[in-house]
């Protein structure tokens, strides 16, 4: 039952497939490769490993090829399937001779795959070479055929293919559609009512395009587009593994959004986070930059094998290297050569090699200062660059004028034995108390020629000799010593010394001489104590408590070193208050000596195989290097040179994906043979191709794609269209899909009047529900989320603290990804969670009231204002109906309220209901707004 | 009544629910959003099924196979002496144990044999010890990850690399739903522990979806809060106005879809009954107030307390009623890297009556036949000890050890009373019948129907599945 009905659907989609029926002519890399990459290439193609039969699918000539005759067979006949082993095994009712076999889980081929395959050897069985891995080529367009859509090459490509496949384009879509559309396409926020009246009043012919320069020209422009990319490269806050400790990537991220805003050339922009630390002089720009190959995750030291961790932080960049520029699995090469497209695991471990050399450790401290790690560099300006230098300058003096105190004094000159260990017993009051004062005299015949005297307590202890203030010191100083001749006298002399602390514990010993002849004065019970001023002496003890330190004689210092290092102390700590200050960013570099890299047999981090050098794959062009080691600048110009065929259709591919939410290769992340087929290749190759001479001209290839009459169609179609080709991949309307979770929240609070603009920063902490953070923490490590209590919580979405580990629950309901790995496409599903957090987040629904207030405080007519936050909220004008029926729910939601006072005022809280008329007015208005931003058309880019 | 309430209430009542329901396929290469079969409860995804959901019991941070299941009595006369060479093979260990002596640790807890199987349990653990001949011990599992995080990544999506599915999700996508008003993959974490040291971290990933979509995404059940986030209306808005609020919505939706064509919008309107319908749904899973005093006594003292093992499981079985796919429970608290005795002791308080319980209330109300309960720790604990105390035998600890633990399951199709597999007489490598988690996995499916090599998602230029590209093995001799 479950398997027939499985069938039916595949047939049907089949059937509809856009891009299989419209041509009847075979396309092998459309219409064949991926039938025998995803059916034969695993034991017939390029990996030597698993290979069968010595037979390779994936290439046409050569000994193992395809079209080569066997002995007294072929593989491949061309023009007759019925002689050829490939047909005859795709077609057999046999279980031994049917492929794929059985073990390999692979279902058979469908009729229609065999059809195409049959059709394909009768036309002569011709292979092509892999589309992707050809220089994009700028297209002649078809002719102009339709109305309006020639003016284009990219429109007439896409009517063609609409002919073929026996459809019309749609109509523009009207122009409160079309600002809604592109102000969420190129800033991620809904237009303002002021700014859909200037379009709308704008009857100029190039209206749409002025509207787009103004959008480009945003800054939120580049806020948006940067959001795009921070998933593309797993921009996170935190280590995301193990204590998931903070990791400052915050100057990176702004630097996204200037480099947007500021339309820094595509290439540029890549070779900066691939080799910015390589350039001659690297600017702050291209430091900041290269941190791209710090955005992994990262494992804090402890318990992990570093040499281990080493090799997973190198897999990460090169797979987020695969992924964001070349859109290859390359990582699919790690523990074999690569199943399905011409990636070896030799070529795997050269691409390696290029990021095997990072200088820093493969590790964090644990809680990272600053969440930084080197290498990273303080983003400081000229007046904090004196400042730093200031501290520095203090810690220097301070750092002579140690040296000199210690030259200057001599003790060890005078007292040899001054560092020597010696066993002097630790005293303490009877009772034990914060505050215990000791004294001791001693009768001297005459005035000592020298006196040294040491001393230590275990919190903290002041001496005084004759009244003469002596110095302090602390357990942490771990011995105090002074000369203290000039303070003695002859006859009695007093000492006296006042600890202070929770620890009890303080011994002293002077050492002094007369004539010659040395004598000691030690701590022991003899000593008298009390804890109060008032109270009478006693004797002391001696302290038996536990951890009694008798080694700090030979750590003691003298009081005067002390005191300039506990100066240095502070300076250290002073800057490192101001440091907190300063943003920094982590930094990439080369290790020196080069690190080198081996082949690992399995991919496993302790078998190394042969040694291997930095290179490209063979089947893309070759790269140019000028030293003896090919350097990551030399990689990141290989990419961006006019040549290499994946780096800009890559990123053309990505930009339009999320102007058209699929790309025109539906898997952005992977352009090799299990990638899907591009729904419309020539539209590819001709924005790339152009890209490329642009000079990689970004906000050019973004207005040039969004001024198409392909793009601005209506999405208003027959539902057959839909069901016939849900993600519009034939282009024949606008497309129709839902928002990003940060657009979403975004618009939420753009429209309450909320959102708080400031651009850049640190992370920010939004409201999340409590407990979250708790249950997946390690204990009293990083365990609380404390929410920002100022308007930070309502910067934009953007800005918002990405624990790995945990991400915010608004944006991750919402289909938003974890950052924990590269992600080139978000999915969209829809859920009754999602439908919850839109129900009841108590941000978004706090919100709503104070949507409604602004349109309350704007007009007092219920029609008006109806009619205000439906456009507020959807860009739109209600026609009469909807405005009929959001009157009476208007009506009703007051009528609840009228009679459940209680509820209203849970709404309008004290300060609400000072402002405005009644509670369950406001309630009323708060609800009709919230039911509003619940709406599909609110939700949803059209 | 309010009327348009009523309306909206019929509404749904009138509506055969969600049409286009959430289930997944497992055949590859369907578009997303054509997959409208509805789950029945059909025999298996590939062959009949023994069991319709798993309640897995997860114990974070490891706990100690030689001190709970795998008794080695000749141990005794070698404590204290280094491990044999032979035996450690130069193998790798953790940094904490790397370069140190490797002495030879016993327990210092008592083992016997216990119920007709007379399978030896250790004192710990009294109340379970009850259920051996419900039980099949798994003591030659083992795994290759000797750190926790990349260990439970593993154990939870079938690799150490972040971004692969969860076992729950995979069973939601493949099997879809039972019950249409609660979430078909349900977290449990315990808030709540008693040992108190060394608390390993948990992650979203551990329920995440990886490349699977996003429905399929495991619900992690709040301690404190809404049980489920965002559950509750906001304040000042009670059932009868969110029923309003979606009456409005719904209407203003339709009229939409008639203009746009866009089959989305009935998904999204089938989504916000769904959450009406999870506003009640939830609570009554998650309101207690029905069970009487000898259920909640099955589950020890602690089960009155919201964020306890106890009273997780209590949930757990409620939802094993209501047909939720796969509930897993997290408890932390089992890395004892010192002071073993004490932490282990605390730790198995905390879990030994209340499985006992689950396992005596799902028996009884006949679900446990139905229902598979599996036990794991992410990897076992060394034969050898870390932290001695000199002269005191009762204070040692144990590092990770991947080469082999005790895992256990029960019911759903598994056999009762047996032991599965052996370990040398160090309890250092498998010596008979190894179980590598991804075979573990493999086996579980397998006692849902499901054939693992089947069961695929593509992604990345792969079939994607949970076992991975390493061959995986349905472990045939503990299948009922």
């Amino acid at each position: 039952m479950l398997l027939s009905k499985n069938i039916a659907i595949l047939t049907t989609v089949f059937a509809l497939h856009p891009f299989a029926a419209a041509d009847t002519s075979i396309n092998f890399n459309r219409d064949i490769r991926p039938i025998l990459s995803d059916k034969c290439f695993h034991c017939h193609g390029p990996d030597e490993e698993d290979r069968k039969e010595d037979l390779r699918l994936d290439i046409p000539d050569g000994k193992l090829g395809a079209l080569t005759p066997r002995d007294d067979y072929y593989i491949i006949k061309p023009g007759e399937p019925e002689e050829s082993e490939l047909w005859f095994r795709i077609t057999s009712d046999y279980e031994d001779e049917v492929m794929p076999p059985e073990d390999a889980h692979k279902a058979p081929l469908t009729d229609s795959e065999i059809e195409r395959v049959t059709q394909w050897i009768k036309e002569g069985g011709a292979y092509e070479d892999y589309w992707a891995f050809l220089p994009p080529k700028r297209q002649s367009p078809p002719p102009a055929e339709f109305e309006n859509w020639n003016g284009n090459p990219i429109d007439r490509i896409v009517f063609a293919t609409l002919k073929s496949n026996g459809l019309q384009p749609k109509e523009e879509a009207d122009k409160r559609t079309l600002i809604r559309r592109l102000s969420f396409d190129l800033t991620g926020l809904p237009p303002t009512i002021e700014e859909i009246d200037e379009f709308l009043s704008d009857s100029g012919s190039d209206a749409y395009e002025n509207l787009v320069d103004r959008l480009l020209d945003r800054p939120a422009y580049g806020e948006h587009m940067a959001r795009h990319w921070a998933d593309l490269v797993r921009l996170g806050d935190t280590n995301g593994m193990h204590k998931d400790f903070h990791r400052e990537f915050s100057p990176y991220r702004d630097w996204l959004i200037r480099s947007f805003n500021e339309n820094l050339p595509y290439d540029q922009f890549i070779s900066y986070q691939l080799a910015g630390d390589e350039y001659e002089n690297p600017t702050r720009d291209h430091l900041i930059a290269s941190g791209f190959n710090r955005l992994h995750m990262i494992i804090d030291k402890g318990t992990a094998l570093p040499e281990e961790s080493l090799h997973k932080n190198v897999v990460d960049r090169v797979e987020a290297f695969g992924t964001t520029f070349l859109g290859l699995t390359v990582q699919c090469a790690q523990c074999h050569d690569h199943k399905y497209d011409p990636i070896t695991q030799e070529d795997y471990f050269r691409l390696y090699a290029f990021f095997n050399n990072f200088a820093g450790n493969p590790e964090t401290v644990r809680e990272p200062e600053r969440g930084l790690q080197p290498p990273y560099i303080n983003l400081t300006n000229p007046k904090q660059d004196q400042k730093l230098a200031e501290y520095e300058a203090r810690r220097h003096d301070a750092q002579i004028r140690l040296e000199a105190t210690a030259r200057k004094e001599r003790i060890s000159e005078k007292w040899p034995d001054a560092n020597k260990r010696a066993s002097i017993p630790f005293i303490a009051s009877e009772t034990n108390s914060q505050r215990v004062e000791f004294r001791y005299s001693v009768d001297l015949e005459s005035k000592p020629e020298a006196a040294l005297v040491r001393f230590f307590a275990m919190s903290k202890v002041e001496l005084y000799i004759n009244g003469h203030h002596i110095g302090d010191t602390r357990a942490s100083e771990k011995g105090a010593m002074a000369l203290v001749e000039s303070h003695l006298q002859a006859g009695s002399n007093t000492i006296k010394a006042i600890a202070t602390g929770p620890k009890e514990g303080f011994a002293l010993r002077l050492d002094y001489r007369i004539d010659g002849i040395e004598k000691q004065v030690v701590t022991s019970p003899d000593w008298s104590t009390r804890t109060g001023k008032n109270e009478a002496w006693k004797s002391a003890r001696i302290s038996t408590g536990d951890g009694r330190n008798n080694k700090w004689t030979e750590t003691a210092r003298s009081l005067a070193s002390l005191a300039i290092s506990r100066e240095l102390d502070q300076i250290d700590a002073d800057r490192r208050t101001f440091l907190e200050t300063i943003p920094a960013a982590m930094t990439m570099a080369e290790r020196v000596p080069a690190r080198q890299t081996f082949i690992l047999t399995g991919g496993a981090y302790d078998a190394p195989g042969a040694p291997v050098e930095r290179g490209t794959p063979a089947f893309l062009p070759p790269m140019r290097s000028e030293s003896d080691r090919a350097t990551r600048k030399d990689l990141a110009d290989w990419l961006v040179s006019t040549e290499h065929p994946l780096t800009a259709r890559v990123a053309v591919n990505r930009f339009w994906q999320s102007l058209f939410g699929v790309g025109l290769v539906k898997t952005s992340e992977d352009f090799g043979a299990q990638g899907e087929w591009p729904s419309h290749p020539e539209v590819l190759d001709e924005l790339s191709s152009h890209f490329i001479e642009s000079g990689w001209n970004i906000k050019k290839l973004i207005k040039r794609i969004v001024t198409t009459n392909t793009y601005k169609q209506s999405s208003n179609a027959p539902a057959i269209e839909y069901e016939q080709d849900p993600e519009n991949r034939l282009l024949s309307r606008g497309s129709r899909f839902r928002l990003d979770a940060e657009a979403i929240r975004d618009q939420i609070l753009a429209v309450s009047g909320q959102l708080n603009r400031t651009l850049y920063g640190k992370s920010v902490k939004p409201p999340q529900p409590p407990g979250l953070w708790e249950m997946v923490s390690m204990t009293s490590v990083n365990s609380t989320y404390i929410p920002d209590k100022d308007d930070n919580i309502y910067r934009r979405s953007f800005y918002t603290y990405w624990r790995r580990g945990m991400p915010p629950p608004q944006m991750t309901i919402l289909n938003a990804p974890s950052r924990e790995f590269c992600v080139a496409r978000r999915e969209r599903t829809n859920t009754s969670l999602q439908a919850l957090l839109l129900m009841n987040e108590s941000e978004y629904f706090n919100a709503a009231k104070e949507t409604a207030k602004l349109a309350l405080g704007k007009t007092r007519n219920v029609e008006d204002g109806l009619s205000l936050v439906y456009e507020m909220i959807t860009s739109h004008l209600p026609d009469q109906d909807r405005l009929d029926l959001m009157k009476e729910t208007l009506a009703s939601f007051r009528e609840s309220y009228t009679s459940k006072p209680e509820l209203a005022k849970a709404i309008a809280s004290s300060e609400d209901q000072e402002s405005t008329r009644d509670p369950a007015d406001l309630a009323a208005w708060t609800l009709m707004t919230h039911s509003l931003f619940n709406l599909e058309i609110a939700k949803v880019r059209r | 009544m309010d009327p348009s309430y009523q309306q909206f209430c019929d509404t749904l009542n009138r509506r055969q629910f969600i049409k286009k329901a959430s289930i997944g396929l497992g055949v590859a290469a369907l578009p997303g959003s054509l997959s409208p079969l509805v789950a029945s409860s059909q025999p298996g995804l590939h062959f009949p099924a023994k069991a319709k959901r798993v309640i897995f019991l997860l114990m974070a941070g490891a706990p100690s196979q030689l001190d709970l299941f795998d008794y080695k009595p000749g141990l005794e006369k070698l404590h204290g002496q280094p491990l044999p060479p032979e035996i450690s093979r130069g193998q790798r260990v953790t940094t904490m144990t790397r370069g140190k002596k490797q002495e030879i640790c016993a327990s210092i807890f008592k083992f016997a044999p216990q119920g007709q199987s007379g399978l030896v349990m250790s004192e710990l653990l009294p109340h379970l010890s009850k259920h051996v001949d419900d039980l099949c011990l798994i003591k030659s599992t083992h795994t290759e990850a000797i750190n926790h995080d990349p260990a439970k990544t593993f154990f939870c999506t079938g690799s150490e690399m972040p971004g692969r599915a969860s076992m729950g999700s995979w069973l939601s996508y493949g099997m879809g739903s039972l019950n249409e008003n609660l979430p078909n993959f349900v977290v449990l974490a315990s808030a709540t522990w008693s040992g108190k040291v060394n608390v390993q971290a948990l992650y979203s990933r551990l329920w995440g979806t990886g490349f699977l979509p996003g429905k399929h995404q495991g619900i992690a059940f709040q301690s404190v809060g809404d049980p489920v986030l965002f559950l509750s209306n906001p304040e000042g808005v009670d059932r009868n106005i969110r029923g309003k609020m979606l009456d409005f919505v719904e209407k203003v939706n339709t009229a939409q879809a008639e203009i746009t064509g866009d089959p989305e919008i009935q998904t999204s309107i089938a989504q916000q009954e769904m959450a009406f319908r999870m506003q009640t749904s939830v609570p009554e899973l998650t309101d207690l107030s029905d069970e009487d005093e000898s259920t909640l006594d099955l589950y020890g003292p602690e089960v009155g307390q919201s964020g306890t093992f106890a009273r997780n499981c209590l949930l757990a079985r409620r939802m094993a009623e209501r047909d939720v796919r796969f509930v897993q429970l997290f408890h932390r608290g089992w890395d004892h890297h010192t002071a073993l005795p004490t932490h282990l002791r605390g730790q198995a308080k905390d879990v030994d009556q209340p499985i006992s319980g689950l396992l005596t209330d799902l028996k009884r109300r006949g679900l446990l036949d139905d229902t598979l309960v599996v036990f794991a720790g992410e990897f076992g604990r060394t034969t050898y000890a870390q932290n001695l105390t000199p002269g005191n035998r009762g204070n040692y600890g144990r590092d990770h050890h991947p080469r082999c633990f005790t895992t256990w399951m029960a019911g759903g199709g598994v056999k009762g009373g047996i032991s599965y597999g052996e370990t040398d007489d160090f309890c250092y490598n498998v010596a008979k019948d190894p179980v590598h988690v991804r075979d573990l996995h493999a086996t579980m499916f397998h006692l849902l129907g499901i054939d693992h090599n089947k069961l695929v998602f593509p992604y990345q230029g792969l079939d994607q599945k949970l076992t991975g590209v390493e061959e995986a093995h349905v472990v045939k001799g503990i299948l009922a």
